[in-house]
């Protein structure tokens, strides 16, 4: 419902030139909570050209946000600058008021990643062990000899449908399995927003509307603020409540069923514009 | 032999308990480079008679951090940063030991290990490093094995991945130069690596890894030592072929095991519907 303009900051030039574009005033609920606000946000990497551009948006607790654009459009970056992975070149990106790159309180925000570092190298863990993770607080000399949250990580991993997979080792699992595992993760500490970074690449389709389907209880049943980039518009019709579409700076956002081929095709270019107006109604 | 003994185990856990860090990290690499470094301390160490090991440590630890500086902040590939260091301190001791002549053999013993000569200053440098490493793994555990399984999924857990990477990087020149004293300089990558992939091969678990590994390298060692001693050889050489089997063993143990474990899933299968909660835990897919 949400993820709105931001007039606030005086972002004149966007605005203006995306008013056409952008929902009814009426359409916008103001009243819950901004958990993370892109306000005139840049990046560039190494100096050269922006991989985003003056972006702006607003997302409000309980939202299931979806960040759709092709690939290379910035998305990642976006999603980077939100975890203060990267600091933005001009501009700031705020996580619960916040700046992201000062930003300390991370069990509030949990984090499901496209790929992972330690993956391929016999990463001695199970499943169990990898969800454990997710229950860090901080420093404690003790860690070693300490396991801890049973009760929560059987809860995370049931949440994720995998708990006949918690002894396996995570190395064994298969690519939809082990992105059920990192969802365990991410949520196991129960975190008031999550960010999920193409957790279907490598997913056939059933298994990416099962994933869905979990994103979105995730979201309803659960509370949690959700923050999904994705290439596939399939994610944003089932169960997103607003999107962001991004090619380098902001296309589109609004309520995702404001969003019209119009708008794809700005993002996407005219040849996948057919396709994509095809699955738009296929998938509703 | 009692030194040699005391002075073998005590690499022989701290190394691979560290090198399990290293190994995942994929920064076996950075091992070879600071056993080059520690060469280059060795060789200044001999010319301005000051303690070499002592020296090596200093070069060892200080390096680690300019290496870990240079690849955090990005200014060079991973790669670069550890070829510069690696052919600057080789160079340095190359000019060093031309210069003067006399110490050989002792360098010779420094490249390929002296353990059955090894003495009381080097144990109890040894020793303290040990002390420093196990007490970092111990209390570090959590932040070490996130930023193993992945450096932006441990940021966002709220770990310290920066100041991580760095003790990692300056331990990892401690655990080199305490090495070099048993296999010799150019051997040392050998008892880091070599236990860890071998304990990888059959660990499910992190926990279970680290003790494996441990358990690898003190068998390595004494089996090395105790062969070298008998027959004669160079010890460093003979331990280093010791992980080598016991590495060449963990395979054929685990490819018993993983047989064993799909044969099971298979009569499993054939005698009775095992329903999701209860399937065989296995890691043969």
């Amino acid at each position: 419902m949400t993820i709105e303009p931001n007039e606030t900051m005086g972002a004149t030039d966007t605005v203006e030139s995306q008013a056409a574009l952008r929902p009814e005033e009426s359409e916008i609920a103001t009243d819950r909570a901004v958990v993370c606000e892109f306000s005139n946000t840049w990046y560039s990497y190494g100096g050269g050209e922006p991989a985003v551009e003056d972006v702006s948006f607003k997302v409000r607790k309980g939202d299931f946000a979806a960040i759709l654009g092709p690939n290379g459009s910035g998305k990642t970056t976006l999603l980077r600058l939100a975890l203060g992975l990267l600091k933005p070149t001009r501009g700031s990106v705020e996580l619960f008021g916040e700046s992201s790159a000062r930003f300390r309180d991370w069990s509030r925000v949990g984090y499901v990643p496209q790929r992972v570092e330690g993956m391929g190298t016999r990463f001695p863990a199970t499943v169990e062990e990898i969800v454990e993770q997710g229950l860090y607080r901080g420093f404690n000399p003790l860690a070693i000899f300490r396991r801890h949250g049973h009760k929560e990580i059987l809860e995370a991993l049931d949440v994720a449908g995998i708990s006949h997979l918690r002894r396996r080792p995570i190395e064994s699992l298969s690519v939809g399995q082990r992105q059920r595992a990192l969802i365990a993760r991410a949520i196991v500490g129960q975190p008031e927003l999550l960010f999920l970074d193409e957790p279907v690449s490598g997913v056939d389709a059933v298994g990416r509307d099962r994933f869905h389907e979990l994103i979105s209880s995730l979201n309803r049943e659960h509370g949690m603020t959700v923050f999904l980039i994705s290439h596939d518009i399939g994610a944003v019709m089932q169960g997103a409540t607003v999107c962001a579409c991004i090619n380098r700076t902001v296309v589109f956002h609004g309520p995702s069923h404001h969003m019209t081929g119009e708008h794809l095709s700005e993002l996407y270019g005219f040849p996948v514009d057919v396709l994509l107006h095809d699955a738009l109604h296929e998938h509703r | 032999m009692t030194r040699a003994l005391i002075g073998g185990s005590m690499v022989a856990i701290l190394a691979p308990a560290f090198g399990l860090f290293i190994v995942l990290r994929r920064l076996s690499l950075i091992a070879d480079t600071l056993s080059h470094v520690a060469l280059m301390g060795v060789a200044i160490g001999f010319v301005t008679s000051i303690y070499p090991t002592f020296v090596a440590l200093i070069a060892t630890t200080s390096s680690a951090a300019g290496i870990e500086q240079l690849r955090s902040r990005g200014r060079l590939p991973g790669d670069a940063a550890l070829a510069i260091f690696l052919y600057s301190s080789l160079a340095i001791a190359v000019i060093v030991i031309s210069k003067s002549s006399g110490f050989n053999a002792d360098l010779f013993g420094y490249l390929f290990g002296t353990v059955l000569s090894i003495n009381d200053r080097d144990l109890w440098l040894i020793g303290i490093l040990l002390l420093v490493v196990i007490l970092f793994v111990a209390s570090f555990y959590a932040e070490l094995t996130q930023s193993a399984f992945d450096q932006d999924l441990a940021h966002v857990s709220g770990v310290r991945v920066t100041a991580t990477n760095l003790a990692l990087a300056i331990l990892t020149g401690a655990t080199v130069t305490a090495s070099m004293r048993v296999v010799g300089v150019l051997m040392v990558g050998a008892l880091i690596v070599i236990p860890v992939l071998a304990a990888l091969r059959l660990a499910r678990g992190f926990r279970t890894a680290l003790l494996l590994a441990i358990g690898f390298g003190l068998l390595s060692v004494w089996v090395g030592l105790v062969v070298a001693f008998y027959a004669d050889l160079a010890a460093g050489g003979s331990i280093v072929l010791t992980t080598v089997a016991m590495l060449a063993l963990a395979e054929v143990i685990g490819k018993a095991r993983d047989y064993f474990s799909a044969r099971r899933v298979a009569s499993d299968t054939g005698w009775s519907a095992s329903t999701p909660s209860d399937q065989p835990e296995i890691d043969a897919d």
